[in-house]
């Protein structure tokens, strides 16, 4: 079996036992990224200095050298989380030669662990959007069908996982950029409860919504690099504290809510899809039924409303002066050189930045910013009662299945129903993950795992328990 | 026609160490530009504000110092604008709005000897960075560079209401404030542009003109009072004062209007999601209450109480903590309040600079004057080894050279004539040489005091001037 397909738990113990070096696996999974990478173009940068990396693990384990529990492990890390010495572009223009003189936590972490950051991902620019079309260097493929989109922000991390291009990745989360690819790629993608994970050195779109997440083929996948990078940070005030240890249980008995809301809004294939997960769930013993979560109509002008307005303000300082691009400030005062430099944002930045501008705009921040945030509150006070019956609630991660390239890419607004489902997490500070939960005319569904505040162990343990008995399909044919 | 003057100060807090939101140093000055930046104050992306916790606490200091109302918790909230100097394009301050409050509103203080004045709010928020113009100006630069070693150091912001009438009152204010801050150990206020001054000004219910770019509190007083002025003047000639911003330039000591015209800016202002609440509580408040340091008005009344001088002395030698502590070290050197108490206030000070008190803050600058040496000089004119005149003149010496005052005594023996033979002798010799004066003297007053002035002048001082006019008067008498 090539090396490149195996899981990340696989990979640490084969090469920590010396049944192959990590040489030969990052070599393999290289070779594997030329091959796929034209038809996919999940990454915004790869790195041939992987294998010097891991050679050093290598030579570790045979000097007899303690190595972590990703020792070996490739991952790919977002093109929006600062890595030290490598290009952080998050697929901008605006950012296109800044190379962060430090690393972000989670990656420090991961590196810590003995895992080898093998590529920069591709995104929508700055995270903003669902498809990964907005990106300065081209749209990422789907892998099970190259002619559709992977899902965003995160399709370059999902995408590079699905087609076995490095075997775990790091996303980003905002309202639901990492479980959205996931879903339409077929692959395992967590968002975490706000503040488990570290935030220092991803770059910001909406900090009081986003986390990090992992991306990867299994459950335990998942687990594995979770456990790596969640926990308090001296770094970002606004991670809790204590370092959470997460494990694969078997666990049987869980109580489940079927979110009426999220399947009436999907499209009928993937509601079929969902059903059918549910049956599986209760097949194992769950207790299933259906309920509601009424709020959820709100929750996307909510979301978008202080997504917009911050991502106004953390985009400010791409003025060009201490890091971007070339452009001869010659000729230009300050302001028309802000100005000249910041026309360079993508068409959906500026859309995002000028909405968001205006609603925070005096007069209109009680109005618009305010009201968003008693959303907030009023979504996280229904769910928290939910979770009083309900150990998981449970829907479809999208409410459609992956589309064409290009279909929605001039409609923002229709482009923006997209994440109805996943938003709901996010504004609750809540965490939620998606598992493959099937194919329909050969395109993946994901289903949507919801848990209480800190109860990822509960969500990973009814995800492992579906996906034991579901055994879907993990990597396309390329 | 009324006056009314209010300000806002700024004032960094250099006593924090570091920076508001990285761990970077406060200490900026005279460092290679961009050489005190992180990450984090130079704003790049990913980066994170943390907290500064001794800041919270200097700000909650002043606020308590200034009688202000402290809330349970506080926010940090971003101010959006762009600005080259700014790495963020935006800057972390405080807001007073929706419920929320600085760390600091509706305090009270009163100085200059019973005056008040209210503070609407005291802030916490972080420094700019610097525009560093090529060729000394704006008007006379090409190009501009920019030095972020002083982005992100901590400020507090205080505004006042319009209390003040005058530009007397506006020094009088800031001398409190200044040692107000100087006791709580928040700032050296020596530092160049460590402590600054806006002021709003309005002259008979006209509009209001407010005045930036005081880098002084030396200079606000200054530019007050040029900014009524220039306002009078106006409304003598009936011409309507503009609302507007006006610019104080510091090298014509004049106010000027704003080259590029400021428009009302919307600063869009939001709670900083980086930054979780900061929860001061009742604990917070009562372990501050207790590390707080003595303040000026509280050592005001020690002094008076405890050392007996008198309220004009105290307050003259606490307006500079630099002054009431060297009053503070003499006593403990050698203990007699009043005395040394007042050849600081009185003496010493007439040989300090004045505009180099201005500029430095730092009262005995180039004067080799230290507490020691005041506690002898006290002593040795408590034990009459010398008379007044003779130690005023050992202190414009010793204040050149640094000697000890009982070494010049000894040296130049300065020590008082007290054997009356060689007393007597100095007075028959005057009496000699100034036969005119002598008989002018016996029917004018005035005339003994001339013979007086040389025997002084004779003995070099060392005379004991009481003993010697006695002497004089029987020699009169006696003729």
């Amino acid at each position: 079996m090539a090396l490149y397909t195996l899981d990340s738990g696989q990979v640490a113990a084969g090469v920590k036992g010396r049944e192959f070096s990590a040489e030969e696996y990052i070599y393999q999974l290289l070779e594997r990224i030329e091959k796929v990478e034209p038809k996919v173009n999940a990454f915004v940068s790869v790195r041939k200095e992987a294998l010097d990396e891991a050679r050093v693990i290598d030579k570790k384990i045979r000097d007899g050298e303690q190595v972590g529990a990703l020792a070996g492990v490739a991952v790919s890390i977002k093109d929006n989380i600062c890595t030290k010495g490598i290009k952080t572009t998050c697929a901008s223009k605006m950012l296109e030669t800044f190379v962060p003189p430090y690393d972000a936590t989670v990656v420090k972490r991961l590196r810590d662990v003995g895992a080898i950051v093998i590529g920069k991902a591709n995104l929508d620019e700055f995270a903003m959007g669902s498809t990964t079309e907005f990106s300065r260097y081209g749209a990422t493929r789907n892998p099970w069908d190259i002619s559709r989109v992977p899902g965003g922000s995160s399709g370059g991390s999902a995408a590079s996982v699905a087609a076995l291009e490095c075997t775990v990745s790091l996303g980003s989360d905002t309202g639901g950029s990492v479980r959205c690819p996931a879903s339409f790629c077929s692959t395992v993608g967590l968002k975490p409860t706000y503040g488990l994970i570290s935030r220092y050195g991803l770059v910001s779109y909406a900090n009081s919504i986003e986390q990090i997440g992992p991306i990867g083929r299994t459950v335990s996948d998942v687990v594995l690099v979770l456990n790596a990078i969640a926990g308090a940070d001296e770094n970002d005030h606004t991670t809790v504290g204590g370092k959470p240890a997460h494990s694969l249980r078997q666990r049987k008995g869980l109580r489940v809510g079927l979110v009426r809301e999220f399947i009436e809004g999907a499209e009928p294939r993937v509601a079929k899809v969902i059903h059918k997960a549910a049956d599986t769930l209760a097949k194992q013993g769950c207790g299933c039924e259906e309920t509601s979560l009424a709020s959820v109509q709100y929750a996307l002008a909510s979301y978008y409303t202080i997504a917009m307005a911050e991502a106004s303000s953390n985009l400010a300082r791409y003025d060009n002066v201490r890091y971007g691009f070339d452009l001869d400030p010659e000729g230009y005062e300050w302001n028309s050189y802000f100005a000249k430099a910041r026309s360079n944002f993508g068409e959906e930045v500026k859309r995002r930045v000028i909405v968001g501008s205006y609603v925070l705009s005096s007069g209109y921040y009680g109005k618009y910013y305010l009201k968003a945030q008693q959303v907030r509150s009023l979504i996280k006070r229904e769910l928290k009662a939910l979770f009083k019956k309900y150990d998981i609630l449970i829907g479809p991660t999208m409410p459609i299945l992956p589309f064409k390239i290009g279909e929605k890419i001039a409609d923002p607004l229709r482009m923006y129903l997209v994440d109805i489902d996943t938003v709901v997490a996010n504004l609750a500070g809540m965490p939620a993950m998606s598992v493959p939960a099937g194919f329909t005319d050969g395109l993946p569904v994901g289903l949507q795992i919801m848990a209480d505040e800190f109860q990822e162990q509960t969500m990973l343990d009814a995800a492992y328990l579906f996906e034991q008995a579901a055994k879907v399909q993990r990597s396309p044919d390329l | 026609m009324e006056t009314k003057i209010g300000l806002e100060i700024h004032c960094q807090l250099t006593g924090a160490k570091s920076k508001l939101f990285c761990r970077c140093s406060c200490d900026y000055r005279g460092k290679a530009p961009n050489a005190n930046i992180c990450p984090i104050c130079s704003g790049l992306p990913g980066t994170l504000p943390l907290v500064n916790q001794k800041a919270v606490e200097f700000a909650g200091m002043i606020s308590f110092a200034l009688d202000c109302k402290v809330p349970d918790e506080i926010a940090f909230y971003r101010k959006n604008y762009f600005y080259p100097d700014l790495p963020k394009n935006f800057q972390l301050t405080q807001y007073n709005a929706y419920d929320i409050t600085s760390i600091g509103v509706e305090g009270r203080i009163e100085y200059g000897g019973g005056k008040n004045a209210r503070i609407r709010r005291v802030q916490l928020e972080e420094d700019p960075g610097r525009l560093v113009y090529e060729g000394g100006s704006m008007e006379a630069s090409v190009y501009a560079l920019i030095d972020y070693n002083r982005a992100g150091v901590p400020l507090v912001e205080i505004v006042t209401e319009p209390d003040f009438a005058d530009p007397k009152e506006v020094r009088l204010f800031l001398d409190k404030i200044t040692s107000i801050i100087e006791h709580l150990g928040l700032c050296d206020t020596k530092l160049e542009g460590s402590v600054r001054c806006d002021a709003n000004v309005s002259v008979g219910g006209g509009n209001r003109v407010e005045i930036k770019n005081v880098s002084s509190f030396a200079d606000a007083e200054k530019a007050v009072r040029y900014e009524i002025t220039r306002q009078r003047t106006m409304a003598s000639r009936d011409i309507e004062v503009r609302s507007e911003t006006r610019h104080w330039d510091d090298a014509r000591k004049v106010t000027k209007e704003s080259r590029s015209k400021e428009e009302e800016q919307d600063y869009r202002y939001f709670p900083e999601p980086d930054v979780p609440a900061v929860v001061l509580g009742t604990e917070f408040v009562s372990s501050l209450r207790q590390s707080m340091p003595e303040l000026p008005d509280a050592r005001k009344e020690r002094f008076v109480s405890k050392y007996g001088l008198s309220a004009h002395v105290a307050q003259v030698l606490i307006d500079n903590k630099h002054m009431a502590d060297f009053f503070e070290s003499a006593i403990e050197i050698y203990s007699s309040p009043k005395e040394i108490a007042n050849w600081i206030v009185t003496d010493l000070m007439s040989f300090v600079d004045e505009r180099k008190k201005e500029q430095e803050r730092s009262l005995f600058l180039g004067l080799k004057i230290g507490p020691e040496h005041i506690a002898d000089l006290a002593k040795l004119v408590d034990q009459d080894m010398i008379n007044r005149a003779t130690a005023k003149q050992i202190l414009g010496q010793i204040v050149r050279t640094g000697e000890m005052p009982s070494e010049v005594a000894k040296k130049t023996e300065a020590g008082k004539i007290d054997d009356a033979g060689a007393l007597a002798q100095a007075v028959e010799i005057v009496f000699k040489s100034e036969q005119a004066a002598v008989q002018d003297a016996k029917h004018n007053p005035n005339a003994a005091n001339f013979l007086l002035g040389k025997v002084m002048q004779l003995t070099k001082g060392r005379a004991d001037p009481n003993a010697a006019l006695e002497m004089i008067h029987t020699r009169l008498n006696e003729a």
